[in-house]
């Protein structure tokens, strides 16, 4: 455990490095990039007089090396500075939006691995049969098919025609309810609000198979391929011979040493849906954090952009973390120094 | 009366402070709240009394006296007054001030020309100008010139851009970010409460989406409708689509500093070679009408005497053989990639500007930026030929002609003068404009104007965008201002 826990704190050490490589490339990317915020914000309209004025209040006027200082200072303070187009507080806008789209991903990540796995599972054990030709199929084409028209398709059937899910949004905008977490059914369940936990789940289902799709695809072939492997070593052999049923071994013996590259896929595909769920969020008017930083990088919002993509790439190192860790459990030889 | 009506934007609000607000979204929603000294008619740019219930102009045209409207209050009960009026004023103009939290881009726009401004008595407040600017009056009736309530800015502080307190028929209740606002009628209204007991203003970015919402009944109007998606709700008897004049020209801007568009003869040729009739059948589904001056005739001071160029592109080959290029020449045409009301289906409108021109020899590469990075270079001057277009602010001429073709906007890489074109006889017609009281005298300086650029041709002017909207059939006693922002005040649903 000593080991563990040595191996945990140097990893967490080797965050700070990334921290500041992240902070350095996003904002010289960002500032690099042609496009001034006060032209953006006035769209046609900025007279010569405005930009000038505007550029010297959002301090864009001092050099860049400069601005590049006064801001690392300020996020070492924990300030990550307010927004050019409205001013609102960097830290309230990701503290509201991330929780959507942590909610998002999570139930997207839930139905992938929980169908992915499944499929990928029965995919192997009856490998040749047609479930194992139609599954496979089926997740060619849940990878290659654009989101954006299968959004509108689930849209379309499940909510326009049979009108069993709402068509938008996040919550219907009749119900109250208190945000404290910014997570709806934490919140929903917090307060007891039952019709508000209804109405989010209601909301989360079309999104949440829409972005799944791709991580869905991903996780059955890699579950399928990797226990399929597993199966023809030799102690599957001699589980087999020990006269234990199909069942039996895949489960007990088998799965857990397939597991490896399943958990590495889902833990990859975690973090890149965490800032990747854009095309999903507009489709269904979801306010998560990926039209956030679209919407940011277009009006060139640098205090936004920076600060999201700070804390997606957190979020990317502490899940790859994670994904590390739980080879240790997966597989005992394993080990961390 | 009563019920909760739903409007579908394609954003949800940037900000609900109406200092700060940019882009229409936001603008939809302060214009329920928040009131202006002067507002605009129902259908037209001229204005009329709104919080002033009557004001005059010094002969001389410096000084500005509004008589505000007794007994009106603002949503946190506080007075709204001349001293309320100096204080957003001042929280605009003044770097110093306590308040001035914000961009507040459009202040320098809207209060060009404003020295100071006094509250003379407690319904008295004095505007005095620095130099007699005739389209002031139309500039308080903008958005950005809605006054908040004093007391509320200074409770909110930096937070007063979610936390909205104005005088108009709504007011503020919730605001989820990039999901939706909720407004409850003011029942204290002074011109009348609102028909509808509450508005939600909802944000859903993608077209179709917007679309089925409103099919479903789930929300009650909507904005930005795809041209191509006209005919579906034409077909449906459950909606309305709202058409009328927009206020708005897309247009082609030639680089006059860059050969061989410093020819005349050049600029003439490319605007007989382009068809502008067509590009509105193919691309505005009919809604919208060709160009032929620099601002639209929903405005007073269109010149109607001019014609545009005819479309030839013999007459343009002509002309580019006189010019010196027989064989016609290479160039580049800039197109942004943003739709637009003025500009409907960029790209596909470029790729047809392209192959009318190649008709009468001019060979355009087709070229495009993201749209902040084609607004820094196209105002920097880089461009030979740029398409771009431009809405009207408040509906006086000099916000067209003044601000895109005046020798003043060439300043490289702020201009919004994109052809770089400076005519001295233009630069003294609109001064003059600027500076007369009279309306029928500036009506004249502005067709004289019009004649000028016509034939000095710094343009192609292409298309007078349409104001398109769509709406349930039960929403009653809805227009769709020219200036296109949706003043919800006076509708109502019916059954």
């Amino acid at each position: 455990m000593a080991a563990m826990g040595r191996y945990v704190g140097r990893r967490l050490v080797e965050i700070v490095p990334v921290f500041f490589g992240v902070l350095l490339i996003v904002f010289v990317i960002a500032h690099l990039t042609p496009g001034d915020p006060v032209l953006i914000a006035l769209g046609e309209h900025a007279t010569p007089e405005a930009i000038d004025r505007l550029r010297a209040e959002l301090d864009l006027d001092e050099p860049l090396p400069l601005q590049f200082i006064t801001y690392m200072g300020r996020v070492m303070r924990g300030d990550l500075g307010r927004s050019i187009q409205n001013n609102e507080r960097v830290i309230v806008e990701l503290g509201t939006r991330f929780p959507a789209t942590i909610e998002l991903t999570f139930a997207a990540m839930l139905v992938a691995s929980v169908v992915g796995i499944l499929t990928g599972i029965v995919a192997a054990a009856r490998q040749n049969s047609w479930f194992d030709g139609a599954s496979m199929f089926v997740a060619l084409f849940g990878f290659s098919m654009p989101i954006f028209w299968l959004g509108i398709m689930l849209i379309l059937l499940f909510a326009w025609y049979l009108g069993w899910f709402p068509i938008s949004g996040r919550l219907d905008y009749t119900i109250e309810l208190t945000r404290l977490t910014n997570f709806y059914l934490v919140d929903a369940l917090l307060s007891g609000t039952w019709k508000a936990l209804g109405d989010a789940l209601r909301h989360l289902v079309l999104p949440a198979v829409t972005l799944s799709t791709v991580a869905l695809a991903i996780i059955a072939r890699m579950t399928r391929s990797s226990l399929l492997e597993v199966l023809r070593q030799d102690y599957v052999r001699t589980a087999r011979a020990k006269g234990l049923g199909e069942v039996r071994v895949i489960s007990r013996h088998a799965l857990k040493n397939a597991f490896i590259p399943v958990v590495t896929v889902i833990g990859l595909n975690v973090g890149s849906l965490l800032g990747g769920a854009i095309l999903t969020e507009t489709i269904f008017a979801w306010p998560g954090v990926g039209r956030l930083v679209v919407d940011a990088i277009f009006a060139r919002d640098y205090p936004i952009v920076q600060g999201a993509v700070l804390v997606i790439a957190l979020v990317f190192v502490v899940v790859n973390l994670l994904v590390d860790l739980s080879y240790a459990y997966l597989d005992p030889r394993i080990r961390y120094g | 009366m009563g019920g909760t009506l739903v409007f579908a934007q394609a954003q949800n609000a940037v900000t609900l402070d109406p200092h700060d607000a940019t882009d229409g979204f936001s603008v939809n929603n302060t214009s329920n709240v928040f009131d202006t000294l002067v507002r605009f008619r129902a259908d037209t740019t001229q204005v009329e009394p709104s919080l002033a219930e009557s004001w005059t102009a010094s002969t001389d045209g410096l000084v500005w006296t509004f008589k505000l409207r007794k007994g009106v209050k603002f949503h946190d009960g506080t007075r709204l007054d001349a001293e309320a009026v100096k204080f957003n004023y001042e929280r605009q103009i003044n770097p110093k001030h306590p308040y001035h939290h914000g961009a507040f881009a459009y202040a320098g726009f809207t209060f060009q020309n404003v020295k100071s401004v006094e509250a003379v008595d407690e319904l008295t407040v004095r505007f005095t100008l620095s130099a007699p600017f005739a389209p002031f009056i139309t500039n308080m009736a903008m958005f950005s010139t809605g006054i908040a309530s004093p007391a509320a800015i200074k409770k909110y502080g930096k937070d007063f851009f979610k936390h909205p307190v104005g005088s108009g028929p709504f007011k503020f209740v919730e605001w989820v970010q990039k999901d939706h606002a909720t407004y409850e009628a003011n029942k204290e209204y002074w011109a009348g409460r609102p028909c509808i007991d509450r508005l939600i203003i909802r944000g859903i970015p993608d077209n179709t989406v917007r679309l089925l919402e409103m099919e479903k009944g789930t929300a009650h109007m909507m904005n930005q409708v795809n041209p191509p998606d006209y005919g579906r709700i034409r077909q449906n008897k459950d909606l309305v689509l709202s058409t009328g004049p927009g206020l708005n020209i897309g247009y082609l801007a030639m680089n006059v500093e860059k050969e061989p568009f410093n020819d005349v003869r050049i600029r003439r040729a490319v605007n007989h070679a382009v068809n502008k009739a067509a590009l509105v059948r193919a691309f505005y589904e009919g809604i919208g009408a060709p160009a032929t001056n620099p601002m639209p005739p929903t405005i007073w001071g269109f010149n109607r005497a001019v014609k545009g160029y005819e479309h030839s592109a013999e007459t343009a080959a002509k002309l580019l053989a006189e010019a010196g290029y027989p064989n016609g020449f290479s160039t580049e045409l800039w197109w942004p990639n943003r739709a637009r009301p003025y500009l409907t289906q960029p790209q596909k409108i470029a790729e047809a500007l392209q192959q009318q021109l190649a008709k009468a020899g001019i060979r355009a590469k087709l070229v495009t930026f993201e749209w902040g990075t084609y607004l820094s270079k196209t105002r920097s001057g880089e461009h030979p030929m740029a398409i771009l277009g431009w809405i009207g602010d408040n509906g006086d001429p000099d916000n067209f002609l003044y601000v895109l073709l005046d020798k003043d906007n060439t300043e490289k890489g702020k201009a919004s003068n994109i052809a770089f074109y400076k005519s001295n006889a233009v630069h003294d017609l609109l001064i003059k404009a600027q500076q007369a009281s009279d309306q029928a005298a500036r009506t004249r300086f502005y067709e004289q104007a019009q004649e000028i650029i016509h034939r000095d041709a710094p343009w192609v002017p292409l298309v007078y965008g349409a104001r398109v909207g769509a709406h349930r059939t039960q929403v009653q006693n809805f227009s769709l201002h020219p200036l296109q922002i949706w003043w919800l005040h006076r509708v109502w649903i019916g059954k």
